[in-house]
């Protein structure tokens, strides 16, 4: 059977409807919150402001503290109403978020310690074109990932899924180019080093968003499609699963 | 649990149909229900039922008050014979052979059927005569065949330990939740093929339920038990199979596993999950 968002809202318990809306409103809270520290990362590192970039840093503790505290409430819902079906899947589904956009929240902060060292060097860096795509690429997924999380959209998070590739093959070329400046100008070592960093960072958010997508499929269909390799993913059959 | 992806579980039609029922390869069923139907009087209380319950496995039927379920199971012991209000139609096979057929008679269908009920119901008489019972009423033993039998019967259910020493008091002195497991060490000492429970735990204290459930998983590497429960935790924790019925319809029927992480229709998921439908 399909769940739809409405369907964790008519429990027979009010106070059970109400505390599995609050898991969601404060995941979508937390993914808000973990896709500003991207973009003011990346805003940091291009503007060169390393203001921002100190504020992106000493924020990751408040992803930390908003993971403790989603992840505390899934194991009260679990310990007290020992959800089944969809029910255990969206605790489930919930744990596994939080635990990916805690990740994505330490991404966030590696980007902005190294757009201070960046910033600090004062060296022109090469890669800054493909930090902007690729950023932005990854935020749409991210954004993507958790509207689809919201609207229990099995659509939207299956391309989520599909855009992951396209963005592993962005960063493996814009790899090779700042691996080839590096070898024309042993100089930029240092520099070119910590884009590559970053963009290891952005990367590393797209695997994160594509697993969130997932988690979506498994919600709203209880289907497990980790670790399923992607050309392989049947999406017509998995729309297609009552 | 999820499912796996499996081509065979992705090819399945969309659309929501009115029952999902699993289906048990014959050499694994050790009960087949065909087609059963039952009337009090004019007011049908099962409606076509099929399914195979495979042996050496524990399946549970939920279903809300009146849904039928312990009407099925007291089909499958016979209990309606004797009532003149019941209508029934459709077969049950034991092992192959019709529960109902000419060649079958009661108290042997119910020697290889036994059947516990909500409330304990020790007889008045000692720990020792309980467990004697059934046996007594079968060809006479030897005392110490006898003495070895009931035994086993108490060890398998979890009571030896603590009534070996007074076997001969009243069955009366036990408390509620060891009632119950010598209720259930008399039906063992019979030695059945199958074990119905209804609603077994659910007169006891959290503690002795545990061990009932923990009795009922022991039990099943030498029968099958099929248990009735309205507590939905319980059929997850203790059943291999689960069964949902409705309206005296079999509404879905699958693998505990996945009927309790991602049952297949609206009106399982609404039940299990306590949402008004």
């Amino acid at each position: 059977m399909d769940i739809t968002s409405d369907t964790h809202s008519q429990h027979i318990s009010r106070q059970f409807n109400q505390e599995l809306e609050e898991l969601k409103t404060h995941l979508m809270a937390m993914g808000g919150l973990v896709e500003q520290q991207i973009q003011e990362a990346v805003s940091a590192l291009l503007d060169g402001d390393s203001r921002l970039a100190e504020r992106v840093r000493d924020n990751d503790k408040a992803v930390n503290d908003m993971q403790l505290k989603i992840d505390d409430e899934c194991t009260r819902v679990l310990a007290r109403r020992q959800p089944a079906a969809s029910d255990l899947r969206l605790v489930l589904a919930v744990i596994r978020a939080t635990s990916d956009l805690e990740r994505i929240g330490d991404e966030a902060s590696k980007i902005a310690r190294n757009a201070l060292a960046l910033i600090e060097s004062s060296q022109n860096a090469k890669g800054m074109v493909e930090v902007r795509h690729i950023s932005e690429h990854v935020r749409k997924m991210l954004r993507d990932a958790l509207t689809a999380f919201a609207r229990f959209d099995i659509e939207l998070a299956l391309e989520v899924v599909r855009e992951d590739d396209s963005v592993d093959s962005e960063y493996a070329s814009a790899m090779r180019s700042l691996m080839t400046f590096m070898m024309e100008d042993p100089r930029s070592i240092s520099s070119v080093l910590s884009v590559m960093w970053i963009l290891r960072a952005l990367e590393r958010i797209g695997d994160h968003a594509d697993n969130l997508a997932e988690y979506v499929v498994y919600l709203v269909k209880g289907l497990d499609i980790r670790h399923v390799d992607p050309e392989k993913l049947d999406e017509a059959a998995i729309k297609r699963q009552d | 649990m999820s499912r796996a992806m499996s081509e065979t579980l992705l090819s399945r039609a969309a659309g929501e149909t009115r029952s999902a029922i699993i289906e048990i390869p014959a050499a694994q069923g050790c009960l087949e229900i065909d087609d059963l139907s039952l009337r009090y009087g004019e007011q049908p209380a099962l409606r076509g039922l099929s399914l195979r319950v495979p042996r050496h496995s524990v399946t549970a039927f939920i279903g809300p008050s009146g849904c039928g379920k312990s009407t099925l199971l007291r089909v499958l012991n016979r209990l309606h014979d004797l009532n003149d209000e019941v209508t029934q139609s459709g077969r049950v096979l034991l092992e192959g052979e019709d529960i109902h057929g000419p060649g079958v008679a009661v108290a042997q269908l119910r020697r290889r059927v036994g059947m516990v009920f909500q409330t304990p119901n020790p007889f008045p008489m000692s720990i020792y005569e309980n467990v004697a019972f059934g046996l007594r009423l079968q060809a006479p033993l030897k005392k110490r065949r006898r003495d070895e039998i009931i035994e086993w019967a108490l060890v398998s259910a979890a009571l030896w330990d603590e009534v070996k020493d007074r076997l001969h008091d009243s069955a009366w002195t036990l408390s509620g939740g060891q009632q119950q497991r010598l209720v259930i060490a008399r039906t063992l000492a019979v030695q059945p093929e199958v074990l119905l429970l209804d609603e077994p735990a659910s007169a006891l204290d959290p503690i002795s339920s545990l061990k009932i459930e923990e009795l009922i998983r022991n039990l099943k590497s030498r029968l099958s038990v099929i248990l009735v429960t309205h507590n939905m935790q319980q059929a997850a924790r203790v059943s291999d199979y689960t069964a949902f019925l409705e309206g005296g319809e079999l509404v879905e029927y699958a693998a505990t596993d996945d009927l309790f992480t991602n049952p297949r229709l609206t009106r399982t998921e609404d039940y299990i999950t306590g949402r008004m439908s």
